[in-house]
């Protein structure tokens, strides 16, 4: 039944402004195919580690069923703030600087709604998730977004960041390993970027939940370069790196001020995190060095294997160094980013998200998510070479490369 | 270990060219390493994992533990060498603890495993003791679940 025009005018305005995520139109166009093979899917195919799930069925089996504290359980944020040091490079206190959430979603959040007074301005690149613009507008931010180019491999420069900065910039969104360009910064990159920080006063947010999904570099985090972590709010979770993402189970890790502001409005509309997830993520703690590894090992071969083959089909694509995206170029082929991704899902059976799903500066260019197994990206591979052959020769314009 | 073993341990059939886009290397060298390997005999061999409950065979199991006095010259890889070239023995270890040779038996009734275990084995000179287990079903083989279970749990499209 849809809702009649008069219950509209009853609707939050914000909320009814904002569009639906492209992601979820494509998925509803996806669902009526067979024998689709799907590159749009932005999850691990890997199970979670069975220690991981039988630890939670182990629980359930104690009763593990209640309210845990609204911060989460100790133990579990004594872990958090101990893999938070060597991952990130950053040292928090677990009883005051560290949050256990329903995932880096709601972190992100909490984060913007803790922070933001109406019309504060924040600071998020583009190509983004595709969360981030609708969650800022939520907490009735204002937001800016800071386009990033294939041209420098899609990392942020200051340059661009002062051209959008404004007296009422507050807050600055990071994210890489990004989703969806496969974008990684190097220590110098973000050395940049912190130095503008400290002069411009801002505040960082920066989710790092593709952190350990670093195929030729390891992992930067902005929170271990100096002065940042006492104004920066590291987010992460165990969706991508420990599969986990049904669990949804995130954390946010801050100076005490800003956890404690996060912690509140948690407390009101959360409460706690699920206690099952709680304890499989602290048994998934145990041993990050074999689940981890194992996976990362694979997605960077699948990562060289679509790298390879989409430069074989003459697509540009600047190499992805992170998270399990490759974020080829279409421009030249005649068609948009929609058309592209639909026709191919027609035509060919292969799902891809177009690059407007997150953000503007996204056109003319297509989301592959590697995360799913070597068979399907070989024949998703065959079947997209077919396709770019296909749209050349209807140009005619022979092959542009 | 060498990533290309890691991948041919899982799927052995990969063809060359995507081991070397996977690792990002010429098949030329790919050529070479996997020749390489095969002459080392570090790669023994090339084998499907059958689930055989599914063939409905006849054919039975038996999974043998052994206890054998080392000798003077060779220590136990004599006996268990001289053991091993038996065709119906289709895998064979040195063990630590209560026996010292862990032998899988294959044959086509129990009556063939047993007679085997008794005509065969337990004569051999240095043979102390044998236990016998028969194998019931197959769950998993290496690495590889014998149930199939394909089903992919996650929306065909997320952010």
């Amino acid at each position: 039944m849809n809702a009649s025009p008069s219950l509209r005018d009853f609707l939050n305005t914000t909320v009814r402004d904002i569009p639906r995520s492209g992601i979820r139109d494509f998925f509803d166009i996806v669902t009526t195919m067979k024998d689709v093979i799907s590159l749009g899917i932005g999850e691990p195919d890997f199970d979670t580690p069975w220690h991981v799930r039988e630890s939670a069925v182990f629980a359930l089996e104690r009763g593990v069923t209640h309210y845990t504290s609204n911060l989460g359980y100790l133990d579990l944020r004594v872990a958090l703030a101990k893999y938070a040091a060597k991952a990130f490079g950053a040292e928090y206190k677990p009883d005051t600087e560290v949050l256990v959430t329903v995932g880096v979603s709601e972190a992100l959040d909490l984060a913007l709604r803790a922070l933001l007074n109406p019309g504060d301005e924040v600071l998020y690149h583009e190509p983004c998730y595709v969360s981030y613009r609708a969650t800022i507008l939520f907490a009735h931010g204002v937001p800016v977004e800071v386009p990033t180019s294939a041209e420098n491999g899609f990392r942020l420069t200051r340059a661009m960041l002062e051209a959008r900065t404004t007296p009422r910039t507050k807050v600055l969104m990071l994210n890489f390993p990004n989703n969806p360009t496969g974008a990684v910064m190097s220590r110098e990159d973000l050395e940049d970027i912190a130095a503008f920080i400290r002069e411009r006063n801002l505040i960082v947010i920066t989710d790092d939940i593709y952190g350990e999904l670093t195929y030729d570099q390891p992992h930067t985090s902005l929170v271990s370069l100096p002065g940042m972590r006492d104004r920066a709010i590291l987010l992460h979770g165990f969706s991508k790196a420990w599969a986990m993402t049904g669990f949804r189970l995130g954390y946010a890790c801050g100076p005490a001020v800003l956890i404690d502001a996060m912690m509140k409005i948690h407390q009101y509309t959360m409460l706690c995190a699920s206690s099952l997830s709680q304890k499989a993520a602290l048994e998934a703690l145990t041993r990050p060095e074999v689940d981890v590894t194992q996976m990362v090992d694979e997605y960077r071969r699948r990562r060289n294997f679509i790298a390879s083959a989409l430069g074989d089909m003459g697509l540009q694509c600047h190499r992805p160094l992170g998270a399990f995206y490759a974020f080829p170029s279409i421009a030249g082929l005649g068609v948009t980013s929609h058309e592209f991704a639909i026709r191919l899902l027609h035509e060919e059976r292969v799902a891809v998200v177009p690059g407007t799903a997150f953000g503007a500066c996204g056109e003319g260019f297509v989301r592959c998510a590697y995360a799913t197994s070597m068979d399907n990206i070989k024949e998703a591979m065959l079947r997209m070479d077919r396709f770019v052959s296909k749209l050349r020769k209807a140009q005619g314009a022979g092959a542009p490369i | 270990m060498d990533e290309l073993l890691k991948i041919l341990q899982t799927n052995a059939l990969e063809s060359r060219e995507n081991l070397a886009r996977m690792l990002a290397c010429p098949v030329a060298e790919i050529n070479e390493r996997i020749a390489g390997f095969e002459k080392d005999g570090v790669i023994r061999g090339y084998q499907a994992i059958l689930n055989e409950d599914k063939l409905g065979l006849d054919k039975v199991t038996a999974v043998i533990e052994v206890k054998v006095t080392p000798q003077r010259e060779g220590g136990f890889d004599t006996i268990a060498e001289r053991i091993s070239r038996f065709p119906e023995v289709s895998s064979a270890y040195l063990m630590s603890g209560t026996y010292d040779l862990l032998l899988f038996v294959e044959g086509r009734t129990l009556r063939e495993v047993a007679s085997f275990v008794s005509e065969r084995l337990s004569p051999l000179e240095g043979i102390l003791s044998t236990s016998t287990h028969f194998m019931l079903k197959t769950y998993k083989r290496f690495g590889v679940l014998m149930r199939q279970d394909k089903s992919d749990e996650r929306l065909s499209v997320s952010p």
